[in-house]
C-alpha cells in the first residue's frame, strides 16, 4: 500500500575561505553557521533560531535494510561535537564533515520542499553576510551550491522519501534505479570535464551531471566511497514497523527551481507506483552503473541503453514510459498521497520537459541546469574562441553555483521561478503546516528556553523537574497545523502543552 | 493524457535504425535570435564578473569529500 510521500532534501554546500593561507573548512563551516544563529538570535531581528542542539539518541546511520553491515565499509560516524542546530522552520543546520549542510523540514509535497530549498539558499546568503561582518578585512566566506570541486572530491545533495515498510526492497531497487539513471536528463546540474579515474580528464568537454562520475555500485550502504545508486541506510526516523525512508544519494543540487520540483516530484510518484506494484517489470536497465555514466556523458540524448531483456531505449524514451505510467496511475488513484495539486503540476512539467528535450533542449534554458549552464559555456567559448580546456570554462562552471547574489552566474540568467521570494523568506523561519515539522518548529518558536534537544522523531523538554520529558513523534504526518495548531495557540507553557498532549 | 503522440516506444534490438546525428542535434539547440540577443547581454555580464584569474581560481577551489 502506498503511504503519503513525506519528503525532504539535505544539501552539503561547498565552502571557500578567501584571504587566508591555510583555510580550514570545518572551522569555516562552524563560523558560517554560528554567525547566522547569532544574528537571528538578536532581539528585533525576528523570532530567531534558538540555540537548541540536535539529539542523536535515535540516530543509526549504520543500519542496513539488508539486515547486515560489513566491516570496513561502515557509514562514517556522526560528528556530534560540531555545530548542529535546529531552526524554527523545522530544518537542521549543521557541519557535516567539512561542509555546511542544511536539511529541510519534512514536507508533504515537492513544492513545499522547493520553498524550503530556496529558504536554505537565503539562509546561506545571510550566513555569508553575517560571517563576513565578523571576519577581518580581506577575508571572506563563499558558499557554493554544487557537488564537486572538479578534482575528484564530491559532496552530496540527498533526498528522502517516506515509504511503506512492506514494499519488497528488491522492487524499490529495480524501479528506482531505472528512474535515477534516466531522470538525469532533467536533474543534471552540468559539469565541465570528468572526474572518473578511468576517463582521461580531457576526453570529456561537458556532461549532464555533477555526480555520475562518483557512482561505482548498484546497491550499498556507503555514501563517501564506492557510492551506490541505491543507498541501503535503514534509518526511518519514524515507526520502523510501518515505514522505511528511502535515502537517495545520486542527485545533483539544482539551482533551477523547475529542476528541483521535477527531481522530487517525479521520484515521489515513481516510488508510490512501486508501492502499488504498478511498475512495468520489463523496464529494467541492464548495467545501471555503466548506464548512469553513459547517460551523463551523452549530451546528444540519443544514445540507446541496453535493457535487461535485450531491447534498447534512450534515457528520454524510458522517461516517456515512466511518465505514461505515472499519468495512468494518477488518473486511477488520484494524488492524495503524492502531493495533491502539486502532483498534477509535476506531471505537466515532466511532459513539457521531455517534449523539449526531444525537440530542442535549448527551450529549457532557465528550467534545467545542465541546459542552462551549457548555454552559457557554449556562448562564452564562441565569443572568445576558447578551447574546451580553457580555465575560463571551468571557472564559469564553478561560479554558476556561487551563492553570492552579486557573483552568482546562475542568478543572472533570469531562470523561471515557482516560489515567490517573500514566501521563501517566510520559510526561513516558518515550518510547513502539514507534517510533524509544524509541531517541532512551533515549539521552538514558542518555548526555546524549555527545549533541551530535538531531532526528526522526538523533542526533549525541560520542565525544571528531576527528569526531562521526551515527546516521541514517530508519525511524520501527525503534528500538523490541523492536528495541533489550536492546541499550540492555546497553551501558555510547555507544562500545559505536555499535560494536554498526554490526556 | 495517457496517449502520447510524441512518445517513442522502447525499441526492439532489430529495429534500431535511427542514425545518431549529434551535429544536427547540437545545431538545433543554438536557440532563436531572441535568445541570442539575450545571450550577448548575459555574456557581457559574465565577462564582467567572472573570476579574473580563472586558472588560479579553478586550481584553488578544493573541497573535502563529504556525505
Amino acid at each position: 500500500m502506498p503511504v503519503p510521500k513525506t519528503l525532504g532534501i539535505e544539501t552539503e554546500y561547498g565552502i571557500v575561505h578567501r584571504g587566508v593561507d591555510d583555510p580550514n573548512p570545518i572551522s569555516a563551516s562552524s563560523l558560517l553557521i554560528n554567525a547566522y544563529l547569532s544574528r537571528r538570535s538578536q532581539p528585533g531581528v525576528g523570532p530567531g533560531s534558538p540555540r537548541v542542539g540536535w539529539d542523536f539518541i535515535d540516530e543509526t546511520p549504520h543500519n542496513d535494510v539488508r539486515g547486515f553491515s560489513h566491516i570496513g565499509s561502515m557509514a562514517p560516524e556522526v560528528e556530534t561535537h560540531l555545530v548542529n542546530a535546529v531552526l524554527t522552520n523545522g530544518a537542521r543546520y549543521y557541519v557535516d564533515h567539512a561542509h555546511p549542510e542544511l536539511s529541510t523540514p519534512e514536507c508533504a509535497d515537492a513544492m513545499a520542499v522547493l520553498r524550503h530549498d530556496r529558504a536554505a539558499e537565503l539562509i546561506m546568503i545571510e550566513s555569508m553576510s553575517a560571517a563576513n561582518e565578523v571576519l577581518p578585512d580581506g577575508e571572506e566566506l563563499v558558499v557554493y551550491k554544487n557537488n564537486s570541486d572538479g578534482k575528484g572530491n564530491s559532496y552530496g545533495c540527498h533526498e528522502n522519501y517516506l515509504m511503506d515498510r512492506a514494499t519488497p526492497f528488491a522492487d524499490i531497487v529495480q524501479h528506482a534505479t531505472t528512474h535515477f539513471v534516466t531522470r538525469q536528463v532533467f536533474t543534471g546540474a552540468g559539469k565541465v570535464g570528468s572526474e572518473a579515474p578511468w576517463i582521461p580528464g580531457d576526453a570529456v568537454a561537458f556532461q549532464l551531471t555533477q555526480r555520475a562520475d562518483f557512482f561505482e555500485e548498484e546497491v550499498g550502504l556507503e555514501t563517501t566511497l564506492k557510492r551506490p545508486i541505491i543507498n541501503t541506510r535503514d534509518e526511518p526516523h519514524a515507526d520502523p514497523l510501518l515505514y522505511r525512508r528511502l535515502h537517495v544519494i545520486v542527485g545533483d543540487a539544482n539551482l533551477c527551481e523547475v529542476a528541483t520540483l521535477l527531481k522530487l516530484g517525479t521520484t515521489a510518484i515513481v516510488l508510490a507506483m512501486v508501492e502499488e506494484g504498478l511498475m512495468d517489470p520489463a523496464l529494467q536497465i541492464s548495467d545501471p552503473v555503466r548506464a548512469i555514466q553513459a547517460v551523463s556523458l551523452d549530451t546528444s540524448l540519443r544514445q540507446p541503453l541496453l535493457l535487461a531483456d535485450g531491447r534498447t531505449a534512450t534515457a528520454v524514451d524510458i522517461q516517456w514510459q515512466l511518465l505514461e505510467q505515472a499519468q495512468k496511475f494518477t488518473l486511477q488513484r488520484g494524488t492524495e498521497l503524492t502531493g495533491g495539486s502539486v502532483a498534477d503540476l509535476v506531471l505537466l512539467r515532466w511532459e513539457e520537459a521531455l517534449t523539449s528535450l526531444e525537440a530542442d533542449p535549448s527551450e529549457l534554458v532557465g528550467v534545467v541546469d545542465w541546459v542552462t549552464k551549457k548555454h552559457l559555456l557554449d556562448g562564452l567559448a564562441e565569443r572568445h574562441g576558447l578551447s574546451p580546456d580553457d580555465a575560463r570554462l571551468a571557472a564559469l562552471d564553478l561560479q554558476y553555483h556561487d551563492l553570492r547574489p552579486e557573483r552568482s552566474l546562475f542568478a543572472r540568467v533570469g531562470a523561471e521561478t515557482l516560489v515567490d521570494t517573500p514566501d521563501a523568506v517566510i520559510a526561513m523561519e516558518q515550518p510547513p503546516d502539514d507534517t510533524r515539522a509544524y509541531f517541532r518548529g512551533r515549539c521552538l518558536q514558542k518555548w526555546p528556553e524549555d527545549i533541551v534537544a530535538a531531532n526528526w522523531d522526538s523533542m526533549v523538554f525541560d520542565l525544571g523537574r528531576q527528569v526531562l520529558r521526551r515527546v516521541p513523534m514517530m508519525e511524520p504526518t501527525r503534528g500538523t497545523r490541523e492536528h495541533v495548531g489550536t492546541l499550540l495557540d492555546e497553551c501558555e507553557t510547555v507544562s500545559e502543552l505536555l499535560d494536554r498532549l498526554s490526556t | 493524457m495517457a496517449e502520447q503522440e510524441q512518445r517513442r516506444p522502447v525499441r526492439d534490438e532489430n529495429d534500431r535504425e535511427e542514425p545518431v546525428d549529434v551535429a544536427a542535434a547540437q545545431s538545433a539547440s543554438r536557440g532563436s535570435d531572441r535568445l541570442k540577443g539575450e545571450l550577448d547581454d548575459l555574456l557581457d555580464e559574465i565577462d564582467e564578473v567572472l573570476e579574473s584569474n580563472a586558472e588560479e581560481f579553478v586550481k584553488s577551489y578544493i573541497q573535502k569529500g563529504g556525505e
